[in-house]
């Protein structure tokens, strides 16, 4: 039915050109919506989050070393800390920005005794960038400045190229990309998976200095394997949980805790390189649950790509029309 | 007919002068303090009145400019010429100060010319940012020939005069896909834009809008600048710009329902939240106010109705951009506890660019000659 009437504008507009015109510059420049080749990424699983918070004081260090996602090129940077206390005594942010680009928080519900139980329980998260497979705010970036890696998948910033119109910050769903806005020269700031380690053969320090294993860094493929593994052990089981990296030959024998059957970011905004376990419905953890699975930039995408067609129809249709009615009366109104 | 006998340094003008000194000055410390200082942004209200209001409101303002230009040149309804120069040089300044609010509302505004050399074919904001130049340029270009008519440069004059209809036809086309991409940035935040507004429709609803604020802009400024420049206003040209906006405005109330009914209910306007109010609030003034006024045959043939309804108009679709890019916002960011109210130096550069506007056309109208008489 849908192909009929296609079929039928199709030839209605060919004495137009449009069809002409749009197949002439056929514009296939949409994103891929494919996991990367080489994609790493991270698991985090809040069940074995025992809320140190040394994730949250590495990445503010490392990130604060040249190249980092906290330092400008290749100078090295203060560690930006954020206290809420007039002593000062230590980095306490209470939300993400653009000092801090990943915090844990905790989420209690009732008298918060059980945890990772929803039920007068309570959970850890932790939030920082999910490396989308299709990120909206690579889309967004009207100068390239947010890149995918096309191999191994990591959502990076070239400072150099931002302008700061800060539609990365809306396109977000996650509310990722943060900005500088007390600064003159101000930057966007992301977690960038510490991109900046991997020549030394590093990976992101998140999860090198994470003691329990709850956030581990590797190939997106194993660590979906490895989540879904955990969904199907019995709670009360023994298992030996890898620390630091997925493949990893140092394991912590933890007992199994009771999982929500899901694992967050297989599907969610297309699927992210950030995955999550976790006890608690991760709407309680700050999920919005407004956030479909649909990949976003085919949104937008869906309105440029009928451009081309909309140049050739106007141009062809006022040109036709200025020929037609060019003879007309002068003083004759309409 | 010129207007040599305005005089420029009234009390009003004046007004309007301290004004722009004080976005002057406001619009330096802006750029030597950051946003932070200057404005009430945050990393959840990344957008705030400038882009709302200047831009969002500003290009809508605009739109009078290729409506007309195409009426005239490329429909060749000759009656409209008289007003076929106001409109443009209207046109050039709402997007002169749209392209200022944004140079002042990116971060790092002496990048502003990143985008015409870092193509990024998948972003709206590209588009956005290549037609605010093409269009703002080409507005220029269909301007021109008052000045150089004014500097009696005849060369140049005939020479823009005899491509004026390709410059007319790139202009309609480049503002078909700038007031419809204006709505498409939003395409990309279904989970963040109130359902009221977000609807996959939204280039439509922002290219027909931008129509209807088009004529209402034009026909408001040329009885505002008959009874300023004390001419007679030209009543037939009005008229027919009411009848041209009755169209309009059942095209958009059309839209407008059939993407309420087909989006999140007919019950989503009557919940009596703020942003529920905000929405009726709009339709009222923007939608069905308008209509049911323009379909009195009477009211859109009197001078002091149409006025009216413009007013009504204007107001209406400057709502509706607030409310796409503010207001429908707010029950998101609420969850985040943050609210957004612009600073005061966000409301004093925007009037400054108002007052830029009116001192601008004023001079216009003074030094060039704007308002031709009609041909015949």
């Amino acid at each position: 039915m849908s192909m009929n009437r296609r079929d039928f504008l199709k030839t209605a507009a060919a004495g137009g050109g449009m069809l002409l015109a749009s197949q002439a510059m056929p514009v296939n420049a949409a994103m891929s919506k494919e996991l990367p080749p080489e994609a790493v990424g991270m698991l985090y699983d809040a069940t074995l989050c025992i809320g140190c918070k040394s994730c949250m004081v590495n990445c503010k260090s490392h990130n604060s070393m040249p190249k980092g996602a906290l330092s400008s090129g290749t100078e090295a940077v203060a560690p930006p800390y954020e206290y809420s206390t007039p002593e000062k005594i230590w980095d306490d942010p209470h939300d993400l920005s653009a000092k801090t680009l990943n915090i844990i928080k905790v989420v209690k519900n009732g008298t918060a005794v059980n945890k990772d139980e929803a039920e007068n329980g309570y959970s850890f998260v932790k939030q920082h960038c999910m490396h989308c497979i299709t990120p909206a705010c690579v889309s967004a970036c009207p100068v390239a400045a947010l890149k995918k890696d096309p191999k191994n998948g990591v959502v990076y910033y070239e400072e150099n190229r931002c302008i700061g119109c800060r539609y990365c910050q809306l396109a977000c769903p996650f509310r990722i990309p943060k900005y500088e806005f007390g600064k003159a020269s101000p930057q966007v700031r992301k977690c960038q998976l510490c991109n900046h380690r991997y020549a030394e053969g590093k990976y992101s320090a998140c999860c090198e200095f994470c003691p329990t294993g709850a956030s581990i860094f590797g190939k997106v493929l194993d660590l979906r394997k490895e989540a879904q593994k955990r969904l199907t052990l019995k709670p009360g089981d023994q298992y030996d949980f890898p620390v630091q990296t997925v493949a990893s030959k140092n394991t912590s024998r933890r007992t199994v805790s009771k999982y929500i059957s899901h694992v967050y970011g297989m599907k969610e905004a297309g699927g992210t390189q950030y995955l999550l376990l976790a006890g608690l419905p991760f709407e309680m953890l700050g999920f919005d649950k407004n956030i479909k699975d649909e990949a976003l930039p085919d949104l937008t995408w869906a309105y440029i790509s009928k451009i081309p067609a909309v140049i050739a129809t106007v141009l062809i249709g006022g040109a036709a029309t200025w020929a037609v009615t060019r003879g007309r009366n002068k003083d004759k109104g309409e | 007919m010129n207007h040599k006998d305005i005089k420029m340094m009234t009390p009003m003008t004046l007004g309007l002068l301290l004004v722009m000194a004080a976005g002057g000055v406001v619009a330096l410390y802006r750029l030597v303090f950051g946003l932070g200082a200057a404005t009430n942004l945050s990393d959840i209200w990344p957008w705030g009145f400038w882009i709302g209001f200047d831009v969002l409101g500003g290009v809508a303002m605009a739109a009078g400019g290729f409506i007309i230009a195409g009426a005239v040149y490329l429909l060749n309804w000759k009656k409209y010429k008289p007003i076929v120069r106001a409109a443009v040089l209207n046109a050039f300044f709402g997007y002169v100060l749209a392209a200022t609010s944004i140079f002042l509302d990116i971060g790092q505004s002496f990048r502003i010319w990143h985008p015409m050399v870092m193509w990024q074919i998948n972003s709206i904001m590209f588009i956005v940012a290549i037609h605010v130049v093409l269009y703002t340029t080409t507005l220029a270009a269909e301007s021109s020939p008052m000045i150089f008519e004014r500097l009696k440069m005849s060369g140049a004059y005939r020479f823009i005069s005899a491509i004026m209809i390709p410059i007319v036809l790139f202009g309609v086309l480049l503002s078909t896909l700038h007031q419809s991409s204006l709505g498409a940035v939003y395409l990309i935040i279904p989970s963040k834009l109130s359902p009221l507004w977000y609807s996959s429709k939204l280039p439509y609803l922002f290219l027909v809008s931008a129509v209807m604020m088009g004529l209402s802009m034009v026909s408001f400024e040329t009885i505002l600048s008959a009874r300023v420049f004390k001419h007679k206003p030209p009543v037939d040209i009005l008229t027919g710009m009411a009848r041209g906006s009755l169209i309009v405005a059942v095209l958009y109330f059309v839209l407008k329902v059939w993407d309420l009914l087909s989006g999140p209910g007919i019950g989503a306007a009557f919940t009596g939240s703020f942003t529920a109010n905000m929405y009726l609030l709009e339709m009222a003034i923007g939608v069905i106010l308008p209509l049911v006024l323009l379909s009195v045959k009477d009211f859109r043939t009197r001078l002091t109705s149409i006025f009216a309804i413009n007013i009504l108009v204007i107001t209406g679709i400057l709502l509706n951009r607030l409310n796409v890019g503010i207001f429908g916002l707010a029950e998101y960011a609420g969850r985040f506890g943050v609210d957004y109210f612009p600073s005061l130096m966000e409301i004093i550069l925007t009037a400054a660019m108002i007052a830029f506007a009116f001192v601008g056309f004023k001079f216009s109208v003074k030094y060039l000659n704007v308002f031709p008489e009609t041909e015949h």
